[in-house]
């Protein structure tokens, strides 16, 4: 079994390291400081197309769920991919919630807001770790596919909820405090929202790129697993011959 | 009635009224293939049928219709035996008396009220055997029943198992205890590393059960 | 027998291993109880914080003991291969998930009134609006055990399920505490009209978990772990 990935993924993983390249160009020197928050706000670059990404792989992870548990589709490389988009997806996520804090900071002066989108981010990443932790509780994709199957779902279904009522916290808090900061930064001309939208995309192929990389291991892994069981059946087998 | 196919493809065909012993060392797979046939393994590859269900797709069904006798009781420490019983007996639709009469059959009666951590190792296989039989099963599967018992222990498995059959029930008996069994059993056959087959003595290989 | 009547036999069932082993008394309500006082040394008593804050310190001490009822329903099942005999038993899943997580549920609502206690003395809360309060506590009583039952089947028989269940279980139930906190905190503040959209959104969560619980508990049990 070759423990080399396939050509697709090798053109993916160069597409999106020379839009990584562009993007560090357009981001750093081609688009211009913000009025405001001055170059602090170039942190966005990376902060959005990585709160994109945490909740794409999410979506991923619930989709190939559903593919596991639907009997009919059910097949190990969507546990597998399950497992490969949440490894990818936490380690975004927890950029996300890095870099939203170093970008706070200069510009709102505290480290973090608990408003909806900061509040669900970190929820999410602690439903991401404990879903990780259920993916170690078995050492096939039979043994752990289900159960981490419906915690994905579960977990998918809660984020929205989660995301609802904090929202509906802060409308509610609207008149109590001074929660009229500006959370947005506003992209404009031409270069900004240009460089914003690119960013999304060269993250969006790395992400692609990390997870058939990281599939790819998870493949081996598991082949490897089925052929040190096969080993033990016919070891049995051979004892009686 | 039943047909399991193994992992060196012999079949075994099991008719209704069998009463078969599974014979065989430790680790061969008795335990296995007994908890196989109850629906609590998962069928891997290959195809077998249980009391008409098919295994692979209709596990669920079949468990009313069985009995399984294992190394556990399956009960709850802090209940009586009364309770256990009357709990096992009502989730298939039991009622309470037929409960309490399969406590008296097993000889449990003046241990009633006893709670289950408190039972003896020969009570608690009674107290299986109990639960086992108020469902009354079409298919007893009794993995090692004398383990662990006392002589007037076995001969209550033995007049259950006795009785059971003439019944009209099908028992699969998993069992070291070969002579003891192979008074009550009407077939016997061999599992060693995981395969099925006959003892026919001196000749090691696998032979092909036909129906 | 019909799904109801199934469920209520596993209710009866765990009732009576409570009643009878008393672990939900004797060791689960002490643990709420010991929560709300170490929340006094944990905050200033004297500031006149805990009576504020009171709402949102009961749930949390509620979802902290709820964490070891969810753990102990599951324990019970743990011993003498009791698992297996749910599986054998014949009994549809998701009766065993609704006798289940109503027997948690009863035992969160007494450990509750419990508590209830404990905050009004301890905290030196004045307690109004008493009808939204019992509601919210109804509501998301059964949110919490229903959400907390799936977790548990979920990890049962897993070796790790003592961490497991808690890092599963508090991230999902955050709108629980939030919805609760705010419902008993408009309760109390005179203003029960702002709580009782709190109400409607704990229902929905109750339901949710409710039907989540009753499709994914059978596939859940039969799990080889």
């Amino acid at each position: 079994m070759s423990t080399r990935v396939g050509v697709g993924t090798k053109i993916l993983g160069a597409a999106a390291f020379v839009s990584l390249g562009a993007l560090a160009v357009f981001a750093l020197v081609v688009a211009p400081p913000d009025e405001r928050q001055g170059d602090a706000q170039r942190l966005m670059y990376v902060h959005v197309p990585a709160a994109w990404l945490a909740y794409l792989a999410f979506f991923v992870t619930a989709v190939a769920s559903v593919l596991w548990l639907v009997p009919r589709t059910r097949s190990t490389t969507w546990d597998l991919l399950a497992g490969a988009s949440a490894e990818i997806g936490v380690v975004f996520t927890g950029l996300t919630l890095v870099l939203g804090s170093l970008w706070g900071r200069p510009t709102w002066g505290t480290w973090w807001e608990w408003d909806a989108r900061v509040t669900t981010t970190a929820v999410l990443f602690f439903l991401y770790l404990g879903y990780l932790a259920l993916r170690r509780t078995g050492a096939t994709a039979q043994e752990r596919g289900t159960r981490c199957a419906i915690a994905a779902l579960i977990a998918f279904v809660d984020v929205p909820i989660v995301h609802f009522s904090v929202t509906w916290w802060e409308t509610l808090h609207q008149e109590a405090t001074v929660f009229n900061r500006d959370l947005d930064v506003q992209f404009e001309g031409f270069w900004m929202p240009f460089t914003l939208i690119f960013a999304v995309f060269a993250f969006t192929l790395l992400y692609a790129f990390l997870v058939m990389v990281r599939l790819r291991l998870a493949e081996l892994d598991e082949g490897r697993e089925e052929r040190q069981l096969e080993e033990a059946i016919a070891e049995r087998v051979a004892v009686t011959v | 009635m039943g047909r399991f196919p193994v992992l060196a493809g012999a079949d075994l065909d099991v008719e209704a009224g069998d009463v078969v012993l599974l014979s065989g060392p430790n680790g061969a797979g008795k335990t296995s293939l007994l908890r196989l046939c109850a629906g609590l393994l998962p069928l891997r590859s290959g195809a077998a049928e249980v009391l008409g269900c098919d295994l692979a797709r209709d596990r669920r069904s079949l468990r009313r219709r069985l009995s399984f006798v294992g190394h556990e009781t399956f009960c709850y420490d802090d209940l009586t035996v009364a309770e256990n019983l009357r709990f096992a007996a009502r989730a298939v639709g039991r009622g309470v008396a037929e409960a309490d009469f399969a406590i008296a059959r097993v000889g449990l009666g003046s241990q009633a009220n006893v709670v289950h951590s408190r039972l003896s190792q020969g009570q608690r296989r009674r107290l299986a055997f109990a639960i086992a039989l108020a469902r009354d099963p079409e298919l007893l599967l009794l993995d090692e029943p004398h383990a662990g018992l006392d002589a007037d222990g076995r001969a209550v498995v033995d007049e259950v198992v006795r009785v059971a059959a003439a019944d009209g029930r099908t028992i699969l008996i998993a069992s070291h205890e070969l002579d003891r069994v192979r008074q009550l059993a009407t077939r016997e056959v061999e599992i060693v590393g995981g395969q099925v087959r006959l003892p026919v003595a001196p000749d090691p290989e696998p032979v092909e059960v036909s129906p | 027998m019909n799904m109801f009547r199934e469920a209520l036999l596993v209710a009866g069932k765990d009732l009576r291993i409570e009643a009878r082993s008393r672990v939900a008394l004797q060791q689960i309500v002490p643990f709420g109880g010991i929560v709300l006082i170490v929340f006094a040394f944990a905050l200033d008593p004297d500031r006149g914080l805990l009576p504020r804050v009171a709402p949102g310190l009961f749930w949390t001490a509620v979802l902290l003991a709820s964490l070891l009822s969810i753990t102990r329903s599951f324990s019970i099942e743990e011993a003498n291969g009791a698992r297996d005999g749910l599986r054998l038993s014949g009994l549809d899943g998701g009766a065993i998930f609704l006798g289940k997580a109503a027997a948690v549920a009863l035992q969160l609502l007494l450990l509750e009134v419990v508590l209830g206690f404990g905050v009004v003395v301890l905290y030196d809360v004045s307690v109004r609006g008493v009808v939204l309060i019992a509601c919210t506590t109804v509501v998301a009583t059964v949110a919490l055990a229903a959400t907390g039952t799936v977790y548990g089947v979920l990890a049962a028989g897993l070796r790790a399920r003592e961490t497991l269940v808690p890092l599963l279980v508090l991230p999902a139930v955050t709108p629980v505490v939030l919805g609760g906190t705010r419902a008993f905190e408009a309760a109390l503040a005179g203003a029960p009209s702002d709580g009782w959209p709190w109400v409607q959104l704990l229902a929905a969560f109750a339901v949710l978990a409710v039907v989540a619980g009753v499709l994914a508990f059978g596939p859940l049990l039969e799990e080889d772990s």
